[in-house]
């Protein structure tokens, strides 16, 4: 153990960061909030998919993580239109008042 | 050699706390900008993380994208929807209790789960070149061209459909 960090850190660190994201998810109501957390979870995965393509050598990790990248970003384009739409329909993006579909 | 630690662990424990701390901060804080701001901050230390794991291109690539671009894009909808502190809705004192402990209990499951993964080995830094523009270059437009082509259409069918989304009114 010279120069490496165990890779367990960086499984512990991404739980951590992982889980942050689904308290925020199941705590908070505001719908942006909730799509921020959305991002904080995805991008756990992303350093955790990082730190094993260092450890195997192995170039196709950080491909994938380049195309999670690419993905997330379409998504928050949308996600964000929609949003915004919701907004302007219905003037609050509070989740416990969208809840349309529940009746 | 610091304390018996080395200067990329020092690094290393210094990003994480300050990544947790930063990604706390989003869930906690209650003026929805500043959790933004604390956001684009958890974005840096793990930009931070990338470069320790000597993937500078995706280091540079993931502060241009989610710092520069998907944060502002956040920022801008906050600042049109004037969303502030008086507007925040919060949830009762026992849902937010219902929520940590959940969390609480997912994260002894998975620190159970992985505690077997010490013996998979080290993460060496320093040797590895294949994060660098032209390798990672190389083997994303040699073995992965094809998911490249198709992922500049998804982004282009996202882009058409927050505008259709986003018009005033569909005829």
């Amino acid at each position: 153990m010279l120069n490496g960090i165990p890779i367990n850190y960086y499984l512990l660190l991404s739980a951590v960061l992982f889980i942050i994201g689904a308290v925020g998810v199941m705590a908070r109501r505001n719908s942006i909030i909730i799509f921020m957390c959305i991002e904080l979870m995805l991008n756990a995965v992303n350093l955790l998919l990082v730190a094993f393509s260092t450890l195997h050598n192995d170039a196709a990790g950080q491909v994938f993580v380049f195309f999670i990248m690419a993905v997330a970003a379409a998504e928050v384009a949308v996600g964000l239109a929609i949003l915004s739409m919701i907004y302007r329909n219905v003037k609050h993006i509070d989740t416990d008042v969208l809840t349309n579909l529940k009746n | 050699m610091l304390l018996g630690y080395t200067i990329t662990q020092w690094l290393f424990g210094i990003l994480s706390f300050l990544a947790i701390m930063f990604a706390l901060m989003v869930v906690f804080s209650r003026n929805p900008v500043s959790s933004v701001l604390y956001l684009v901050l958890t974005f840096f230390c793990i930009a931070g993380h990338y470069l320790l794991l000597n993937a500078q291109f995706l280091a540079v690539v993931h502060i241009v994208v989610y710092a520069g671009a998907i944060m502002v894009l956040f920022l801008f909808v906050i600042m049109l929807m004037n969303l502030n502190e008086d507007t925040e809705p919060q949830r009762t004192h026992l849902s937010k209790f219902i929520a940590a402990i959940a969390g609480g209990l997912l994260l002894i499951v998975m620190v159970g789960s992985l505690k077997g993964a010490g013996e998979l080995g080290l993460t060496q830094f320093g040797h590895s070149q294949m994060g660098l523009v032209k390798n990672l270059g190389t083997v994303l437009f040699k073995e992965f061209l094809f998911p490249f082509e198709i992922a500049s259409v998804l982004l282009l069918a996202a882009l058409v459909g927050a505008i259709m989304i986003g018009k005033k009114e569909i005829k």
